[in-house]
């Protein structure tokens, strides 16, 4: 379903991605995870179309999105889904319109029928009730639940997660990971998860990628990674800090250390 | 020390802005669908931008007419003439001051909010969201704040107008007992309503527009971070207000 071949994205002088295949069949759960930096968030932006390749495609469906005009993207992207880290929802609309705007902005269904669609997700999410709060009044889990709504609403065929858990309490990961789950399942939805918690993508991931320095470092599930000899799979999924993957930045170019 | 290329970029850099802002205008006006939905969300940040200036436009314009009675008084008394201050307060404020002073109220008071809002909505990933989810972000958030400016300060302006007339009659009949009867004939025959007052609410549309445009702008343009929404909103009110009185001028040549 999402097909990448030989992708290259640099920024400035740095190259973030080099060189990355990737196959996501549909209805899998699939999580991408690797240290910080190391351009997980860039595999999302890709996929999106927010960002273009310097070289290399991305397909979704068939549908080159490397090269779509940004009329075209614009339409495409109705058929995606994407929870951001921090919900990122309208802070000037309440609960329901918040969850409305994608579906007032792509249907013309009368009010009574939003209303319903609204209130559905909303109550799927386990949150009916507070429609009319406003996203300032909501706890972290709860916004982030309302902001899955939102993602949701219009049963995207392709939902996207940029570290859907981070900063939550352990009852509100669970909560996420099940709708996650759920609603990929019900749906036939194809999602990519970027993480890195180790320890809960093992939960919920059916495939992973490892990506350091730029490569894909290893592939796999959950299962296979946790146990692989690689060893700079061995030592993300192991936490440990002397490894191949270097743990300071080091700019391009520069010298490292004064004495070099 | 500088090099040849950053003088370069310090020369280039604000024709590629004032070009990049003009884009952003015209990507503005394409959007205008004039549907029911577009039309609501204008009249909700009119009221949000336009109503709620109005108490700040209101003491303003009445502390204005006081003061500016005041001046012609003192002035005009040399020479015999304080029954004319009405025709002075009129064609000053009309032509002049009420457009202006508007202009620079809105500027700090609804110019800010407008660039602050949206640099924060930029900040928290909303403008990002919402790209996502296949709505433009410059149709659904900038164009509603830039129409309502436009249609805000001209109404605003002929409330500041009205506020200041009465502020004059406040000091000059009430406090400084010149004649009513005088005050309000000179009024009406020496002020020209095309000419003073329409030319007047011209100029506080130009001015709306202006004001309103930089601050979706600089809104949206603003560097995600809270120094960067803290510079746009000060870019705002400096840009606004040094384009208000630089268009004053240019507006006033061809008008007169």
């Amino acid at each position: 379903m999402v097909r990448i071949r030989d992708l290259v994205f640099r920024r400035g002088n740095r190259t973030i991605l080099d060189g990355v295949d990737i196959d996501i069949p549909r209805g899998a759960i699939v999580a991408f995870m690797g240290p910080s930096g190391v351009g997980k968030t860039t595999i999302l932006r890709l996929i999106s179309g927010q960002l273009r390749p310097d070289s290399g495609t991305v397909e979704i469906n068939g549908q080159l999105i490397s090269s779509m005009s940004d009329r075209e993207l614009h339409h495409f992207r109705r058929n995606i889904g994407v929870l951001l880290q921090d919900g990122a929802l309208f802070t000037d609309l309440t609960v329901f319109e918040n969850i409305a705007t994608p579906v007032r902005e792509h249907t013309d269904l009368p009010e009574a029928l939003v209303r319903r669609l609204v209130m559905s997700k909303l109550n799927a999410v386990g949150l009916g009730g507070i429609e009319y709060k406003m996203p300032h009044e909501l706890s972290g889990g709860m916004a982030r639940r309302v902001a899955f709504a939102r993602a949701v609403v219009l049963d995207p065929a392709i939902m996207l997660y940029d570290e859907p858990m981070t900063g939550l309490d352990p009852i509100a990961v669970s909560t996420i990971r099940t709708l996650m789950r759920e609603t990929n399942d019900a749906l036939g939805q194809t999602s990519v998860v970027v993480s890195h918690n180790v320890t809960q993508v093992r939960q919920f991931a059916d495939y992973c990628y490892i990506i350091a320095s730029a490569k894909i470092a290893g592939e796999g599930t959950p299962e296979e990674l946790a146990s692989s000899r690689e060893p700079r799979v061995d030592q993300f999924m192991n936490g440990k800090v002397e490894g191949p993957i270097p743990f300071h930045y080091e700019p391009p170019g520069a010298p490292w250390g004064l004495l070099d | 020390m500088s090099t040849p290329a950053t003088r370069l970029d310090r020369l280039t850099g604000p024709i590629t802005e004032a070009g990049r802002c003009l884009l952003f205008l015209f990507r503005m006006l394409s959007g205008i669908r004039l549907s029911g939905q577009q039309v609501l969300t204008v009249l909700q940040q009119t009221y949000l931008i336009g109503a709620r200036s109005l108490v700040i436009i209101m003491i303003c314009g009445f502390f204005v007419g006081m003061v500016l009675s005041l001046q012609a008084i003192n002035a005009l008394e040399q020479f015999g003439a304080s029954d004319q201050v009405s025709l002075l307060v009129g064609k000053s404020l009309f032509r002049e001051l009420g457009p202006v002073l508007t202009a620079l109220l809105f500027a700090g008071r609804a110019g800010t909010s407008i660039t602050a809002e949206i640099g924060l909505m930029k900040a928290t990933n909303q403008l990002e969201a919402m790209e996502l989810m296949a709505i433009d972000p410059v149709q659904r958030i900038a164009l509603p704040r830039f129409a309502a400016g436009v249609i805000s300060v001209p109404l605003l302006t002929g409330m500041f107008c009205a506020l200041a007339i009465l502020g004059s009659v406040v000091f000059s009949i009430g406090v400084m007992g010149l004649d009513a009867g005088i005050f309000w004939s000179k009024l009406q025959t020496g002020v020209y309503f095309q000419k003073d007052f329409i030319g007047g609410i011209w100029k506080s549309v130009v001015f709306g527009g202006t004001v309103s445009l930089i601050a979706v702008y600089f809104g949206y343009s603003a560097r995600p971070t809270g120094a960067g929404v803290g510079t746009a909103t000060t870019n705002t009110v400096v840009l606004s207000s040094v384009l208000i009185l630089v268009f004053d001028f240019i507006m006033t040549s061809f008008l007169t």
